[in-house]
């Protein structure tokens, strides 16, 4: 206990160290860090259509994408694996503009080699009016702010936030319909999303993480064309911005995951998933420094009788602060730009007490990642983190300390 | 401005205290898990084999939880190898006197208490005997089931003709058949000498691995092929290779390694625990016999007890019983990596076949029977000798 709380010293200092510097390279350049867009009357959900390799302008089909790839050490309690390298993820975005106001976009990720290929997004968007677009195919579900915000050149980290990919399940989609649209006042922006999908299934409360796990519903069989429940998911996002403050969205997303009929007869009770998450993003003018985050609960329903080892409550948050450092000409890029940066992770699988004991539940992660970045120019990220960690187990024992290296790259292209 | 850059991006992992590339490994003597010294090659792969599946094989729906179980894998009730956490302790019921269990056809010995969803779990019939049990640390158990039958018989004493007031059983049990003699095995009445399981009901590590799976988790092996649910033989969820390393895994897993054994409390402490009677029951040196794993063939080891049941007095009888003991019978509980025990208990003691006594020393005050006489020597030691004796306790 004593080493932990001393450990949380240690983060305060970081996170005040990051002020400190912050001061010192005040008045930089804000343009360079891509995943900032302040200026424009764009919200985080606009993310897949503001992606630089994509212009509806001139060309009716266009085609894009990234790649990313790291080299990674780990030492977890003393004991490294030695040095591995990853070529993480390639994605490729095809977009084709059909008429005025009919556009397809897909986006489809090889992980892992090629071993995983996924359709993360393929969906045709019929803009009627600036409030009403009609989109419909595999969308991704509007829940925070980087599952739908995820491509890798935008962050300065090379792991995706802890509350984002392993509480919540992005980068997640699934097949469905909606709508979204947005209105503008003034400096105000005010958009929203919602849409009817499948949703999740019994793997979330039955899995190898022996834990509640949203990201497993994807190991269950053809996601994308059977619902699991037979009940469809909501999924909505109400977001608000002013362009000289920032954004903030609100949303949600739930339904019934469980089958609880099979051959029309109920062979289980009803369990419902819900989920809430808040996201917010600005950059301090005078500093340049973008902040970004999300904080996200969910909620399962569990039988009683089910084991604690599965818990109805967790939450989380990360959160993002990047400061522009130094810029200039560097070769033949004019506005190369290093950025340092901190990330704080925490995610609580298990929020709760055991009955037998009334001690708390652990199951809990929390980290920080300090990081620095390089951009030659935006569409493209060097980035060198340190990641350290204090991992707790169900039982809520003494934390496991792991600390990380990486060095990568992520690129549009 | 580069300097500062530079500076900064050093110091980011310097801050984290002196461990600039990561955190320290723990000590040897600081964690329970990990194989015994010196095994072959061939035998350290088989470890790994036994240890992935005992720690990282989780069971779902898919896979053969339950229908109706305690836990989800071995490691959700024994974690770190060490003692689990009463929030996966488990009740067994409807014996009382030794013999048979009438309750066998109400779902006993063991009550499944958790269920997946779509089914019920057990509940316990009113009125039936029964007791909770928290897990017990596995390390070393290769050594205590390389103990020879002779050994066990002869620390034992049943009529107390030493007069010390502490007897000692040896728990003659039946066993399945799909188990094997040890070498140089001594029956009684076609009874054989069970010792692991805190009724010492259990026959060697086979048996309580395949036991395990079963009772504890759902699954059904070439072993143990009835389904604790619907009481049918099904095929197999686990196959015999697996079984076979898990065992493997408990036989080869290291003895806890004793800490500050120069520490002059803990030395005075390790004399007052000869003196007061501990040791009569938790023996503090056995000896193994021959074994095919050179590593734990014929060594001394100290795991703190003897393997025997023995009478501890009405506090704990639960009025519960397996095998062939009474319901006041315990088997001496080894004390070996007793210290180490918060570390899988989140933080605090659970000690005791059901986790009742929150601290060593709330352990010591239930000893009665047997061990009453021993109990009221420590109450009679002064503040500092008492401490001394903890003290020694928790560095085990
Ligand atoms: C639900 C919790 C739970 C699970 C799951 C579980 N155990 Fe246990 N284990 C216990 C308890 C409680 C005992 C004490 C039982 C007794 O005294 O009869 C025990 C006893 C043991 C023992 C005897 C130790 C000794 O000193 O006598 C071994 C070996 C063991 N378990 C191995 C396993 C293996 C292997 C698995 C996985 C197949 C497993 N356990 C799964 C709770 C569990
Ligand atoms: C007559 C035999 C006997 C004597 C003498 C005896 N014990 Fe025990 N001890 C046992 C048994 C049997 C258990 C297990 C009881 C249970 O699980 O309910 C046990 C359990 C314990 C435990 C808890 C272990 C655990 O893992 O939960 C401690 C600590 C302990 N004894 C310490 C002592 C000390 C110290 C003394 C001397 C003052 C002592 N014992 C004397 C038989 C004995």
């Amino acid at each position: 206990m004593k080493t932990f709380t001393l450990k949380y010293l240690k983060i305060n200092l970081i996170i005040l160290g990051t002020f400190c510097f912050s001061s010192t390279f005040s008045q930089e350049n804000e343009e360079l860090i891509t995943n900032k867009n302040n200026e424009k009357a764009e919200l985080n959900m606009d993310a897949v259509f503001n992606r630089p390799t994509l212009g509806f302008d001139k060309i009716p089909v266009t085609l894009g994408g990234y790649l990313e790839a790291n080299t990674m050490y780990r030492i977890e309690e003393g004991i490294t694996e030695g040095l591995s390298f990853q070529a993480r993820r390639l994605t490729i975005f095809m977009a084709a503009s059909i008429s005025d106001r009919i556009k397809f976009l897909t986006e489809i990720e090889f992980e892992d080699g090629g071993k995983e290929v996924a359709i993360e997004f393929a969906a045709l968007d019929v803009a009627f009016h600036p409030l009403f677009n009609f989109r419909g195919g595999i969308v991704m579900n509007p829940i925070g702010a980087f599952n739908e915000n995820h491509d890798g050149p935008k962050w300065e980290f090379v792991e995706r936030p802890d509350v984002s990919v392993n509480m919540l399940a992005a980068t997640q989609s699934n097949a469905g319909f909606g709508a979204y649209g947005k209105t503008y006042s003034g400096n105000w922006i005010f958009g929203y999303e919602a849409y009817l999908t499948n949703g999740f299934n019994s793997k979330i409360i039955s899995n190898e993480q022996d834990k509640t796990y949203l990201p497993a519903y994807k190991e269950g069989e053809d996601i994308f064309e059977d619902n699991f429940s037979g009940k469809a998911m909501f999924s909505g996002k109400l977001a608000i911005k002013n362009r000289n403050i920032g954004e903030i969205g609100l949303s949600y997303m739930g339904g019934v995951y469980n089958k609880f009929e099979d051959d029309d007869e109920e062979v289980e009770d009803k369990a419902r998933v819900d989920v809430l998450a808040i996201d917010w993003n600005t950059t301090i003018r005078a500093t340049g420094t973008y902040i970004v985050g999300e904080a996200a609960w969910v909620w399962v329903q569990t039988p009683d009788t089910y084991t604690q080892q599965y818990g109805n409550k967790q939450q989380g948050v990360f959160m993002d602060i990047v400061q522009p450092a130094y810029k200039r000409k560097i070769f033949e890029w004019e506005d190369a730009t290093f950025n340092l940066a901190v990330r704080f992770d925490y995610v609580d699988w298990n929020v709760g007490k055991f009955t037998e004991t009334n001690t708390n539940i652990g199951d809990q992660i929390i980290a920080i990642t300090p990081a620095l970045s390089f951009r030659p120019t935006p569409k493209t990220v060097f980035r060198i983190n340190y990641r350290y960690e204090w991992q707790k187990d169900i039982l809520n024992n003494p934390a496991e300390k792991a600390a990380t290296w990486y060095l990568g790259f992520s690129s549009y292209f | 401005m580069n300097i500062y850059l530079l500076a900064s991006l050093l110091l980011f992992p310097l801050l984290f205290s002196c461990e600039v590339l990561g955190p320290a490994e723990p000590e040897d003597y600081e964690l329970l898990d990990g194989p015994v010294e010196d095994l072959t090659m061939a035998e350290i792969k088989r470890f790994i084999e036994g240890d992935v599946a005992f720690n990282d094989q989780i069971f779902t729906v898919e896979t053969g939880l339950g229908p109706i179980f305690t836990g989800t894998s071995c490691v959700s009730c024994h974690a770190g190898d060490g003692k689990g956490h009463p929030f996966v302790k488990f009740t067994r019921f409807g014996q009382s006197f030794p013999g048979v269990n009438n309750y066998l056809n109400q779902g006993g010995p063991q009550l499944q208490n958790k269920a997946i969803p779509g089914y019920e779990p057990e509940i316990l019939p009113s009125g039936a005997p029964h007791s909770s049990l928290v897990a017990p640390i596995v390390t070393g158990l290769g050594f205590l089931d390389a103990v020879s039958d002779q050994d066990i018989i002869d620390m034992s004493d049943p009529d107390d003709l030493d007069g010390d007031g502490i007897s000692g059983r040896v728990h003659w049990n039946t066993r399945p058949d799909y188990v094997s003699d040890r070498p140089g095995t001594i029956t009684l009445d076609g009874k054989y000498i069970s010792r692991f399981g805190k009724k010492a009901r259990v026959y060697d590590l086979l048996h309580q691995t395949a036991d395990a799976y079963n009772q504890d988790i759902g699954i059904t092996s070439y072993f143990e092929p009835y389904d604790t649910y619907s009481g049918d033989k099904l095929n197999p969820e686990i196959d015999r290779q697996t079984i076979s390393d898990v065992v493997f895994y408990l036989k080869t897993l290291k003895a806890p390694i004793p800490r500050d054994q120069d520490n002059p409390d803990v030395i005075a402490g390790k004399a007052l625990f000869q003196n007061i009677q501990c040791a009569s029951c938790h023996k503090p040196t056995l000896e193994t016999g021959y074994s095919p794993i050179e590593a734990i063939s014929f060594k001394e080891f100290h795991p703190y007890t003897d393997l025997l049941l023995h009478d501890m007095g009405p506090e704990l009888d639960d009025g519960y019983t397996e095998g062939y003991a009474y319901s006041n019978e315990w088997r001496t509980a080894p004390l070996w990596g007793i210290g180490l025990s918060k570390d899988s208990q989140g933080g605090q003691y659970y000690l005791l076949h059901d986790g009742r006594a929150r601290s060593i020393e709330e352990a010591i005050l239930y000893h009665g029977g047997e061990a009453e006489n021993s109990k009221n020597m420590y109450q009679g030691l002064d503040q500092n000798e008492k401490s001394q004796l903890l003290k020694f306790i928790e560095s085990l």
